[in-house]
């Protein structure tokens, strides 16, 4: 309270007359008066609705193609192999076709699409080694004990990448073909790089350091994850930099979804030659899979979805929509509010008691 | 106090023989070492987290912190709870520390203290705490009592001493205590240590007014009773010295004894809010076993089939235990519900509150240069709820200063005011026509003193009277400086203005007064003093004049003295009454004055049966009540005076505002019913306006009873009329029993304004509880005096008032300051302010921690049940404290609806408070139902948008990470806007804090997805990039904009809506002042404040004890002793303190304005001023202060007979400086 420095006598203990003190602070006392809540209401109703119809607009210039490949055609083939365990080694490779009414234009996206898997449960989610895949030799050697029950195999031998994220990793293979109206087969080709973050590809993801070795030396000593095929470094045959813990569809996969309904990025259409270049061409497709992934375990469906994207991203239309109904919604209100405040309005100055 | 505890059980009786050690050693009594302090350095850790894990909330979060540490459980990590719990731990830890470490001083000064002790036949010095139960320890003047002490001998004649019990009880007047006859004559150290009796007594215990014991020596018996005693705390006045056999020492004296704990005040909103809290955790038990439920089927439906992915933990065998683990998991995740960040912010919160009542200025007393102080900082918001106060009225509504106001002489008025809109009048300056006169005496009719210079007999045959008619004591230290001693401060004034128109009692022995009249030195012999009594209520004197005539002079109520004037005065006593009349209605203390001439003859008559009827054996009181009936009749009036009851300043003001707020006054005073009514009606609680003043004064339960029931028909009947109750301490004991008590509140409760006058402590009290018991209502008590404390104590509020009574009230209360009419800023302004401000705080905060932990219970329906959460453990852990925590505190710290001056001006906003509007149940969970809306927004429109959409490259948004930083991103934004609409009042810290809370998420958020933390530790910030990718998207702004649209566009509309049909009057208030700020019209406050009360009523308001008449008359009287002023330090201490303060002004020109409690020089000065200094210190350390020196109990203020015989005795042989050979005369 009171420093007693130069005041004195009866005044001595007198608190400071400081604006803070007596809580006299210039202040700035809003009221949600009519002048400025009504008008804000219809401004936003206003701004909502452009953007609305802004998005609206651009959605409705995307195209976007939903093949289910689970039992489709042929599939069920694989499907039926898949159910049971034993014929894991086994490959089968079906092919789905589907057309496309107009042409796809501008870059198109290549997705894998899974239903019903739950990337996000808490302990699948923590069942991996993040200090592993960034290349730290203890934990490849050593890896996390979050990583049980897949941190090492029945030898002893650590598993690379461990964990249940790692393990269960989307391992069907597609080829695109078009089918031009003569019939002639074209390989859509697919990009399968930069599609993962920029961050997850330089930062996250790192393969352990060592120089003047291989890739393979590097891994020594680690064994695969039980229910993959190749081990990790071999994963892309074709590119030697796409190999260990750097593999984009590796990246892709550890980066887990919200939702057990997900798609995630498998390719991008290569627009080099034709006749690609402008896009997809309309017609007829179809797709070549390596049918690995098993999904009959949790009645899961497997999907691959095309698409063409805008400044926003991909075909959605929740948010356009959204925003229109929100608009509609806020306008409503407004009305209300309107009429409220002029017919039974008592705007403050008759509550006089 | 535990050591007590076991000892009790242990200790039936108590066996001590004196200068025994061994022998007494063997029953292992309590040391006197005293120890109040809890810890040492190294218990302080264990001891201290012992102490606050038994807080629920603690535990609790210990609780949550062990099951984040069981891994198949932990959903969350550890340092999610461990950070808070950690700083909450450590800053009470300090509290306490600090707190523990005064407790250790004060205790070891105590113990240090040094006494004298019989040791083996020598005195020797010894510490406090080395003294043993059966050692004899001498005592001088002015010490401390250093345990409970048989008292042996003293250096008084007959084994007599006095002491002062102000630490033990609060009573500053004094008390004597006698020795046994038969120690009473060892006297001498040689003799006491031969002594070897020994007292066989009741264990210890708490009664300070009992003590039952035995004292065996020299094969007889001696009955000890509490008059023997000495108890620890008292201090040994006037008595050179005495000796003391230590009975109880340390922990078992009735001092410690009765240093209980005080009570734990506890606000409503605090009991609603831990109502509240459990009703949360029976939401989050509810939400737990929902979420396990779903759980469990979930895992047996397809989390059993996605086994090959995932399978279960080792222990998990099936899909029920798994259920089971999923409970806990989501009990740790939706704990943020409650979070720990709760109870600390609004400790925070009230801290400032307090702060602010600390440097108020407008509540700070320039006079006595005392600031307001809230003494504790956890009933802040309390005071913005008070239903009842309760007054205590001496020292508190009034300032205890008489001031001889006006007067009527033989049908002509004088003192009147001339005109009151006109120039200030001047005062009358006595001094050259009277060198005696008292300088602080204001008088400003000079007409007057003109009467009194021209030699109007009548004029000089009235101060002549006011000059010779008391018993009031004069002391001269030095030539003309007069000081008096009066009993009641009525009297004393009566007696200055009679100095000061020339008058002056000059001094007095039994048989004389000496007086100055008009400058020339008169003796009056004394005859008779016929002493005041409650029934009698007058007094009269019986002087001889020089000349040898004998009068008898007599002032008394109007009501008593008017009838027994001779029939010839009948013309004059229309006149008078007519003057008594106007006095009265000014709220002034009248009394009738008159003389009566008396013969030779008659005097002796009377005398003679005077003499027989004070020398009856039966029925004395009657027979001389009846004698003094006899020779007080055929009196000639002389006039009337007018005393007022200075009331403190805006006494009436305050009560008229606070009643306009609701708030209902009650009086409870220990004065009589006249001087409680008078006050009353000056004070304007009872107005003419009054339809009914009710009076019970029955003595019966049945008169009492009857008295009520009529009242309460009455009161039924019309409820547009006002009434007042006025009740008496007798009648009130009947009324508060069992079968009336609920009658007694109900009609109490209607009328307008409850007085209760000659009430005990412990019945005001016993009001204040009953108020508490039936009502439901939070009550505030108000007192100054000792005889308030157990008022304080028991009410919700206790407000003491630093005034003239000492500090016992100050000590007791919650909050004090120094003058009645602050209550008003407390209560409207900060009360109502910390009302506001802790009810919008708590709505805010249940909201933003619903809208926050909700979201994961929607989200629990997409991951499986899995107890995932929907943001990163670090968000979770920032949350509380650092995202959302300031924006918040600042608006419960400085949020304002209305400015100050307005919450004064319109009483009524006070209303919300006291009917609870602004935070109940209703209010909880419209706050509640908004954070679970909010949380639904939150979480399904960025599911919606998220699920579907892709960053501008392709890449999927609906990974988990970017959901989570999408949220929260969205979740901070409403809640910071939601505080912006919550926010009333914006001040630059607002501002700050807002603006700076969401800076400081996305810096944070960027730093902790940064690549360097991500190098350092990856697998803890395993969000790396994620909100530099996230907050790029516009897909995501869009989601977080649409989010946040959809969640506050309802709220604004009902908002907007409630203020448009339905506003508040703060609202209207605030409107008024935004829309005209520049021609403020003040409406809503009454035009005038009351209108003045006409009744007549009659007040001899003399204090409630017979004066000193006896013992003047009989010359028990002793020698005169500065220090003796102490006696009079009992209610009338005000006067007293006042004219020592002159005194010392005008010897050493010390600066006058100077805190009043610091000029009480006599010893217990330093008790004092070591209070006074401790009130700088924080709040805590007083809690330990008023348990070591307050007792717990009830104060029984008045004087039982025997106590006050010795008083008076005390007092008379103080003032008379007569020999003791006198004294001893009076006690043979």
């Amino acid at each position: 309270m009171g420093k007693e420095k130069a005041k004195s006598g009866s005044l001595a203990r007198r608190p400071d007359n400081s604006a803070f003190k007596q809580q006299r602070l210039p202040a700035w006392s809003p009221m949600l008066t009519a002048n400025t809540v009504l008008p804000f209401f219809y401004f936003m109703s206003l701004i909502c609705m452009l953007l609305g119809v802004w998005l609206l607009l651009t959605v409705q210039s995307t195209q976007e193609i939903k093949v289910d490949y689970t039992h489709a055609g042929e599939c069920n083939v694989c499907f039926e192999i898949r159910k049971n365990m034993s014929n894991a080694g086994e490959s089968c490779i079906c092919t789905v076709e589907f057309s496309i009414e107009k042409p796809f234009k501008g870059d198109v996206f290549f997705y894998y699409g899974l239903q019903n898997f739950h990337q996000n449960l808490r302990r699948y989610m923590d069942s991996r080694d993040d200090a592993q895949m960034v290349g730290w030799k203890e934990n490849l050697k050593n890896p996390s004990i979050y990583c049980e029950p897949f941190k090492k195999d029945q030898n002893g031998l650590p598993i690379a990448p461990c964990g249940a994220v790692a393990n269960s990793i989307f391992n069907d293979s597609f080829t695109l073909t078009y089918i031009d109206s003569s019939g002639t087969e074209h390989k859509v080709p697919l990009l399968r790089r930069g599609i993962t973050w920029y961050t997850d590809k330089n930062v996250k993801f790192r393969n352990p350091k060592v120089d003047n070795l291989t890739l393979a030396q590097v891994f020594e000593g680690t064994t695969k994850p039980l229910y993959w095929q190749k081990p990790v470094y071999e994963l892309d045959p074709h590119q030697a930099t796409n190999n260990g813990f750097i593999n984009d569809d590796l990246i892709v996969w550890m980066r887990e979804a919200a939702f057990p309904n997900f798609k995630k990025l498998y390719g991008i259409l290569y627009r080099a030659n034709k006749p690609f270049t402008k896009g997809l061409p309309a017609g007829n497709y179809k797709i070549e899979i390596s049918y690995n992934f098993p999904v009959q375990y949790f009645r899961g469906r497997k999907q691959v979805v095309l698409t063409t994207l805008t400044w926003f991203g991909g075909q959605n239309h929740f948010l356009p929509i959204a925003y229109l109904v929100t608009s509609s919604l806020i306008l409503l209100i407004a009305v209300v509010l309107t009429v409220v405040w002029l017919k039974f309005g008592k705007n403050g100055k008759n509550m006089e008691e | 106090m535990t050591h007590f505890v076991s000892h009790v059980s242990a200790e039936e009786e108590r066996r001590v023989r004196a200068n025994d050690r061994e022998y007494n050693e063997k029953f292992q009594y309590a040391s006197n070492c005293i120890m109040t302090s809890k810890y040492n350095i190294i218990t302080f850790l264990p001891v201290n987290l012992f102490e606050q894990f038994q807080e629920v909330a603690n535990t609790y979060f210990l609780f949550l912190l062990i099951l984040q540490l069981i891994p198949q459980i932990s959903s969350l990590s550890w340092f999610t709870t461990i950070v808070p719990l950690a700083l909450v731990l450590s800053i009470t830890a300090v509290k306490d520390a600090t707190d523990d470490y005064f407790r250790h001083k004060s205790d070891n000064q105590v113990n240090n203290r040094q006494s004298q002790v019989l040791i083996r036949g020598s005195l020797q010095n010894e510490k406090w705490m080395n003294v043993r139960v059966g050692d004899i320890i001498k005592l001088e003047n002015n010490q401390f009592v250093a345990a409970d002490l048989l008292l042996l001998s003293s250096s008084e004649p007959h084994g007599l001493c006095y002491i002062e019990t102000a630490e033990l009880d609060g009573e500053t007047n004094m008390k004597v205590r006698q020795s046994v006859s038969v120690t009473s004559e060892l006297g001498d150290p040689n003799n006491l240590a031969s002594f070897d009796g020994e007292v066989v007594c009741e264990p210890p215990n708490n009664k300070l007014d009992r003590f039952c014991g035995t004292l065996y020596w020299r094969d007889k018996k001696y009955t000890l009773t509490n008059q023997n005693m000495l108890l620890r705390g008292c201090v040994l006045r006037n008595t050179e010295a005495c000796y003391g056999l230590v009975i109880f020492a340390g922990p078992d004296t009735k001092l410690m004894q009765n240093s209980g704990r005080t009570k734990f005040k506890r606000t409503s909103i605090d009991r609603l809010m831990n109502t509240l809290v459990l009703w949360i955790f029976g939401f989050l038990v509810c939400m737990g076993v929902i979420l396990a439920v779903g759980n469990a089927v979930w895992e047996r439906e397809v989390g059993s089939l996605f086994q090959s992915y995932l399978p279960w933990d080792p222990p998990v065998d099936n899909f029920l235990f798994s259920a089971f683990l999923s409970f806990w998991s989501y009990v740790i995740i939706l704990n943020t519900v409650v979070p720990i960040s709760l109870y600390v912010s609004v400790e925070v919160i009230r801290l400032g509150h307090s702060y602010f009542i600390n440097w108020d200025q407008q509540m700070f007393c320039s006079q006595c240069n005392t600031a307001a102080e809230a003494r504790t900082t956890t009933l802040n918001e309390e005071l913005g709820q008070v239903e009842y106060i309760f007054s205590d009225k001496t020292g508190t509504l009034t300032q205890n200063i008489m001031s001889f106001n006006k007067c009527s002489i033989n049908g002509q008025t004088y003192g009147e005011v001339t005109d009151p809109l006109g120039p200030q009048p001047k005062r009358l300056d006595f001094t050259p026509f009277n060198p005696l006169a008292d300088p602080d005496f204001c008088f400003y009719d000079d007409t007057l003193l003109e009467s009194v210079k021209v030699g109007d007999l009548h004029t000089h045959e009235f101060f002549r009277l006011l000059s010779l008619c008391h018993t009031v004591m004069s002391e001269e230290k030095s030539e003309g400086e007069l000081v008096y001693k009066a009993q009641s401060p009525d009297e004393g004034a009566l007696v200055t203005a009679a100095r000061n128109f020339g008058f002056v009692f000059r001094s007095r022995t039994p048989g004389t007064i000496t007086t100055i009249e008009m400058g020339r030195p008169v003796t009056y012999t004394l005859l008779a003093i016929l002493d005041f009594n409650n029934i009698r209520k007058r007094m009269s004197v019986i002087v001889r004049n020089p000349e040898g005539k004998i009068r008898l002079y007599c002032k008394g109520a109007d009501t008593v003295l008017l009838e027994r004037l001779h029939p010839c005065n009948h013309e004059l006593m229309n006149i008078t009454s007519d003057h008594l009349n106007e006095y009265a209605a000014d709220g002034l203390r009248t009394l009738a004055l008159a003389y009566r001439d008396l013969s030779e003859d008659e005097w002796e008559a009377w005398s003679a049966s005077h003499r027989c009827a004070d020398k009856a054996t039966d029925c004395r009181e009657d027979r001389l009540a009846a004698a003094y009936e006899q020779i007080e009749q055929d009196m000639m009036l002389l006039g009337a005076t007018a005393i007022e009851d200075k009331l403190q300043e805006g006494v009436p003001e305050t009560i008229a505002v606070l009643s306009l707020a609701n708030i209902k006054i009650w009086v409870l005073t220990g004065d009589k019913q006249e001087t409680a009514v008078n006050i009353g009606y000056s004070c304007k609680m009872l107005t003419d306006d009054m339809t009914e003043v009710f009076i019970i004064s029955g003595h019966t339960v049945q008169s009492v009873r009857q008295e009520l029931r009529s009242e309460h028909v009455s009161v039924l009947d019309d409820v547009w009329i006002e009434f007042a109750l006025i009740i008496n301490g007798h009648s009130l004991a009947h009324a508060l029993e069992a079968d009336m008590e609920t009658e007694f509140v109900s009609t109490a409760c209607a009328c307008k304004a409850v007085i209760c006058c000659r009430v005990t402590p412990l019945q005001k009290a016993q009001v204040v509880e009953l108020i508490k018991k039936h009502k439901k209502a939070v009550t505030l008590a108000i007192g100054d005096g000792a005889n308030d404390v157990s008022m304080i104590k028991s009410a919700h509020i206790g407000v003491g008032i630093s005034g003239q009574e000492g500090i016992q009230a100050v000590l007791a209360s919650d909050y004090s300051f120094s003058q009645f009419r602050f209550l008003q800023r407390l209560l409207l302004v900060h009360g109502r302010w910390s009302y506001l401000r802790m009810c919008r705080f708590l709505c805010y905060f249940f909201y933003k921690n619903f809208a926050f932990t909700m979201v994961h219970f929607w989200f629990g329906f997409f991951c499986g049940f899995s107890a995932q959460t929907v943001y990163d453990q670090y968000f979770i852990t920032l949350y509380n404290i650092v995202y959302t925590s300031l924006p918040v505190l600042a608006m419960g710290i400085f949020d304002q609806d209305v400015p100050d001056q307005r919450s004064l001006e319109y009483p009524k906003l006070y209303e919300p408070g006291q009917l609870n509007l602004l935070f109940n149940k209703k209010e909880f969970f419209i706050c509640i139902a908004q954070g679970i809306y909010t949380s639904v927004v939150l979480f399904f429109v960025p599911y919606a948008v998220l699920s579907d959409a892709t960053q501008s490259n392709g890449v999927p948004l609906a990974d988990y990470q970017t959901f989570a930083v999408t949220t929260a991103t969205a979740l901070v934004i409403v809640v910071s806007v939601q505080i912006t609409l919550d926010t009333g009042f914006w001040t630059v810290i607002n501002h700050v804090f807002v603006w700076g809370s969401l800076g400081s998420y996305f810096t944070i958020m960027f730093a902790l997805h940064s690549q360097t933390l991500f190098r350092i530790f990856p697998n803890q910030f395993h969000f790396v990039g994620s909100a530099q990718s996230t907050l790029l998207q516009p897909v995501v702004w869009l989601t977080i904009a649409l989010a946040t649209a959809i969640c506050i566009v309802p709220v604004l509309a009902f908002r907007f809506l409630k203020l448009d049909l339905k506003p508040q009057l703060s609202d209207t208030v605030r409107y008024t002042q935004l829309v005209r700020q520049k021609k403020r019209k003040p409406v809503g406050r009454s035009g005038r404040l009351g209108a003045r009360g006409g009744s007549r009523r009659s007040g001899y308001a003399f204090a409630h004890q017979e004066g000193f008449g006896e013992l003047i008359t009989s010359g028990k009287n002793m020698r005169l002793s500065s220090l003796a002023l102490a006696t009079f330090a009992s209610r009338h201490s005000s006067s007293w303190i006042d004219t020592l303060r002159r005194k010392k002004h005008t010897h050493a020109h010390t600066p006058p304005k100077h805190c009043k409690t610091c000029k009480i020089c006599f010893p217990f000065l330093s008790l004092i001023c070591c209070l006074t200094y401790f009130t700088s210190t924080p709040h805590f350390l007083f809690l330990h202060h008023i348990d070591v020196f307050y007792y717990n109990g009830l104060v029984e203020l008045h004087l039982n007979a025997r106590s006050q015989c010795f008083f008076l005795l005390f007092a008379s042989q103080a003032f008379f400086g007569l020999p003791k050979a006198q004294i001893m005369l009076m006690y043979l």
